[in-house]
Order: structure tokens, then C-alpha cells, then sequence
């Protein structure tokens, strides 16, 4: 299986390390990132950041019917994550109990295997959550 | 020239398995093995995680550690008997995740559990001659037990990252030395899920031979004796073999203690070494001399003396390894064969 490859590589930044982009004009950070501020248009200034990782649960959900690839995992949690930077992103969470969860509890960023294609394809590694200790 | 440890890195997945839930289900005696291996539980990774993320998470730790700029590393190298990828190298992605790469060389390398002792010889001898100014050395694993073989009770997984440099040293590294033999003890083939070993030839042939040589070795180079050094930590596929060498070697027991970890957390394979030498590293003050001995099957041990700086105290380690070691969630056997693949036939996929 080699489909999509090209598109995992290109975000390897995103995926592997939280980079995202800053207007230094209006100051708003932006995940995934965004070539044009939508605040500042044509005069914005748009930099590379890379996001700390830490944050909180914004909103999250227990999925009981899996996503491809995922079965082993059920039920497995996604949560809305509001990093402490300012930008909300979506992402499973990990290594914690469902009755642990709660909107607002501190998350970090972890580096975990996303996705893996298959017994032959590429391993997708990327961001996930799990609770600060 | 001085070369040593700039900052080093732990990780330990969260899962555990207790001997006597494994010694439950394959009908053995769990105090006999308790007290025959001195082994109570064993870390267990979890459904997403391999080498590459465990790798990730240490070298992580050990760049934050040392407050370097990633940029800065020359050259990457991961030991492990456990690599994601037969062909591609877990290295690649260590570089990409910690904000290394491009301007570096990486590989992975390969010798049972002392791979990543031999990732530390490798990235010294860079950083000695110059030809780089930071070398990431490391040792990971996921390692694998048949079941029901004795194995099952000790292969764990986790790993170490030590950032080897010439500036801002937590500790030095006086000295390294080697001692190598074809000896088969322990292998996998091609294709084999599950390694084979020679049972009770892996002991006096294999693990003491090699160890208590390369020890010796090395004292007798720099004209030293057990009573020269604080501590000693050894590669420790249990928790009796170490002890039986610290005796041999004529190290008090307190000198061995600190860095044996096995018994809580499993042996980490390529992590092992490294990781009972971050659990020294964690406390050790300015002057203490360690002398570190790693064993690959195979075989062959590498030997290290370690004399801890000032720069240790100042910099203390935020993620010290007994924090891994604490956080720990316990899975039942079922849950526990699911977690590392054992189950055959499943009609689910996992990440």
C-alpha cells in the first residue's frame, strides 16, 4: 500500500512536531497552518511556530464504532484540545480510562503511532493527547 | 579533551503486567520465579507505541534536558532489537520529531541489547575528533517473549537518549572499552516473531564471561578497583544476574542497588544499561565515579567510567526516571496479549 504517502510526508512538520504559523501583524496563531491571516489579509506577516503541547480538553467523545485502521483501540477517545497558544485541534487521546476525562483537565503532547497501512504500508506517526500527571 | 554526557532522557510506557498474573495463566510457581530471576512486574507498551515512539519521547527528554538546539546534533544513531521497519531507519524519524534533521548523519544499529552502548561509542568518537559537535545516542525497545518461555517474564520496553558533547558535561566519560566474542546465545532469524535462546548457556558462557571481561578490562586499563567507584551498573536481563557479577567484581551490594531496575520495570533490552545509568545520573553529585557495562547477546559487553560534574547538580533532570517508573497502570493477561499482538486471527486492526 503506498497510497497517500506523499500527503503523510508533507505533514510530517505538523504531525510530528505541532508546527503551525503566527501573524506577527494581528498576533493570531494558526493550527494547521494557514499562509493568510484571515484578520490581516494582504498586510498580515505570517511566521512559522511551533506549538509547546500543552493545553486542555476543550470538548471530547468516545467513539465506539471505529475508524479504519483503529479497531484494536475502541473505544478510544477524541478530544477538541485547546492549546495553551490559543488554537483548537482535534486528536484521540491516550493511555487514560474514559471515567478520566473531563473537559477542561490539562493534555500534553505525546508522539504515538496515528495509523498504519496495512501489514506492509508506512507506519503514520504523528500528535496525540494524554492527561498531564 | 573531555567527552561525555550533556544531557540524557528516559521513557517508560505506562502499562504493567505483575509476574503472577503471566505465571497464572502458563500454571508455574510465581514466587519461584520471583525469587529465581528477582523480577515483580514488567512494562508493557502500549496499542500505539514501538521503538520509534519510545526513541521519540527519551530523545525529547534528553535535548530538554541538556537545553541545547536540536540543530546543533551531528548525528543520530538508535539501538534496538525491536526497529518499526526492517528497511528504514527509526533514526530518520527521531531526527524529523525532535527538529534535527536535515543537517546530520543517522542510523539504526543492531546488537541485542548493547546496541545503544555501542550508539554511545559511535557518536564519542565523533564528537572527539571534532568531526561533529553533538552526537544523539540511543536505546529502545519493545521486546518480544514467547509465550510461555521463561522470557515472557522479563521482556519489557523503554529506552534511554544521552546527548554526547565536549561542553557543559553533567558527567564525563573517561574511558570506553569492549570485549566481543561469536558466541550464540540469543538470536532471531529472518522472519521470526519471537527470538530463540541457549536456556542455561546464556549465563556462564554468555552474560558473566562477557560482562565481568569487559569490567576487568577497563579497570585494569586505568589502573582501578571496585573500592575507585560509587556505583556500577550492568546490563540486567534480571535482577539476579547483576548482583551475582557486582559479587564477583567485589562491589558492595548498596554500589549495584542503586541502578537496578529490572525487577520493578522488566529488562528494556537496548534501554536497560542506559536506563539504570539515568537512575544514578538522576542523584549523583559532583566527583562520583560509575563504571557502566552493558551486554548484547551474541555477544559482547561494552565498559564505561562515568565521573559526574558539578553541572549534574545544577541541572537536574525534570523527568527523572523513578517518575516513569511510578506512573503505572496494571493489565490483566488478556489484555496484556492483546496490547503486544498475540492473539492471532483478530478480526480487527490496530495502529
Amino acid at each position: 500500500m503506498s497510497k497517500g504517502v506523499a500527503v503523510h510526508w508533507r505533514l510530517i512538520p505538523q504531525r510530528y512536531n505541532l508546527i503551525g504559523t503566527e501573524c506577527k501583524g494581528c498576533g493570531q496563531k494558526f493550527f494547521p497552518p494557514r499562509q493568510l491571516c484571515p484578520n490581516c489579509r494582504r498586510s498580515g506577516n505570517i511566521t512559522e511556530i511551533t506549538f509547546s503541547g500543552e493545553g486542555k480538553i476543550y470538548s471530547y467523545t468516545l467513539i465506539h464504532v471505529p475508524s479504519e485502521g483503529l479497531g484494536f483501540m475502541k473505544p478510544y477517545a477524541i478530544g477538541i484540545i485547546r492549546l495553551d497558544e490559543g488554537p483548537l485541534l482535534t486528536a484521540q487521546i491516550v493511555d487514560c480510562k474514559p471515567e478520566d476525562l473531563a473537559i477542561g483537565k490539562r493534555v500534553n503532547s505525546v508522539f504515538r503511532k496515528v495509523i498504519v497501512d496495512g501489514d506492509s504500508g508506512i507506519i503514520r506517526y504523528g500528535y496525540k493527547f494524554k492527561l498531564t500527571e | 579533551m573531555d567527552v561525555g554526557i550533556v544531557g540524557y532522557g528516559v521513557y517508560l510506557p505506562k502499562y504493567r503486567i505483575k509476574v503472577e498474573e503471566i505465571a497464572r495463566v502458563w500454571g508455574d510457581n510465581a514466587e519461584n520465579i520471583k525469587k529465581s530471576l528477582i523480577i515483580h512486574e514488567k512494562t508493557v507498551p502500549s496499542l500505539d507505541e514501538d521503538t520509534a515512539t519510545i526513541a521519540v519521547e527519551c530523545a525529547r527528554n534528553a535535548i530538554n534536558h541538556s537545553q541545547i538546539d536540536p540543530q546543533n546534533i551531528g548525528a543520530i544513531y538508535v539501538g534496538s532489537e525491536s526497529h518499526p521497519y526492517i528497511v528504514k531507519s527509526t533514526a530518520t524519524i527521531v531526527a524529523a520529531a525532535t527538529s534535527a534533521a536535515p543537517d546530520l548523519t543517522a542510523a539504526d544499529y543492531e546488537f541485542a541489547c548493547k546496541a545503544g552502548t555501542a550508539a554511545i561509542q559511535a557518536t564519542m568518537g565523533l564528537v572527539k575528533s571534532k568531526m561533529i559537535r553533538y552526537g544523539l545516542a540511543i536505546g529502545a525497545d519493545t521486546s518480544q517473549g514467547k509465550p510461555g518461555d521463561i522470557l515472557e517474564y522479563t521482556a519489557s520496553s523503554g529506552g534511554g537518549a544521552y546527548l554526547i558533547g565536549r561542553e557543559n558535561l553533567i558527567a564525563k566519560i573517561l574511558d570506553t572499552y569492549s570485549y566481543t566474542t561469536d558466541t550464540p546465545d540469543f538470536w532471531r532469524r529472518e522472519n521470526q516473531e519471537f527470538p530463540s535462546h541457549g536456556s542455561r548457556f546464556t549465563g556462564q558462557p554468555a552474560y558473566f564471561k562477557h560482562v565481568i571481561a569487559a569490567a576487568k578490562g577497563i579497570m585494569k586499563r586505568n589502573d582501578l578497583t571496585s573500592d575507585d567507584f560509587d556505583y556500577i551498573v550492568l546490563h540486567q536481563p534480571n535482577g539476579k544476574f547483576p548482583l551475582k557479577v557486582a559479587k564477583i567484581l567485589d562491589f558492595d551490594k548498596e554500589k549495584i542497588e542503586k541502578g537496578l531496575i529490572t525487577p520493578y520495570i522488566g529488562n528494556t533490552y537496548s534501554g536497560a544499561t542506559l536506563l539504570g545509568l539515568a537512575q544514578i545520573l538522576d542523584e549523583a553529585v559532583a566527583g562520583e565515579k560509575i563504571l557502566a557495562v552493558s551486554y548484547g547477546s551474541g555477544a559482547g559487553s561494552d565498559a564505561f567510567i562515568i565521573e559526574v560534574t558539578e553541572e549534574n547538580e545544577k541541572k537536574r533532570n525534570k523527568k527523572p526516571l523513578k517518575d516513569y517508573i511510578n506512573q503505572k497502570e496494571y493489565l490483566d493477561y488478556a489484555l496484556y496479549a492483546k496490547f503486544k499482538g498475540k492473539i492471532k486471527g483478530v478480526n480487527l486492526e490496530r495502529p
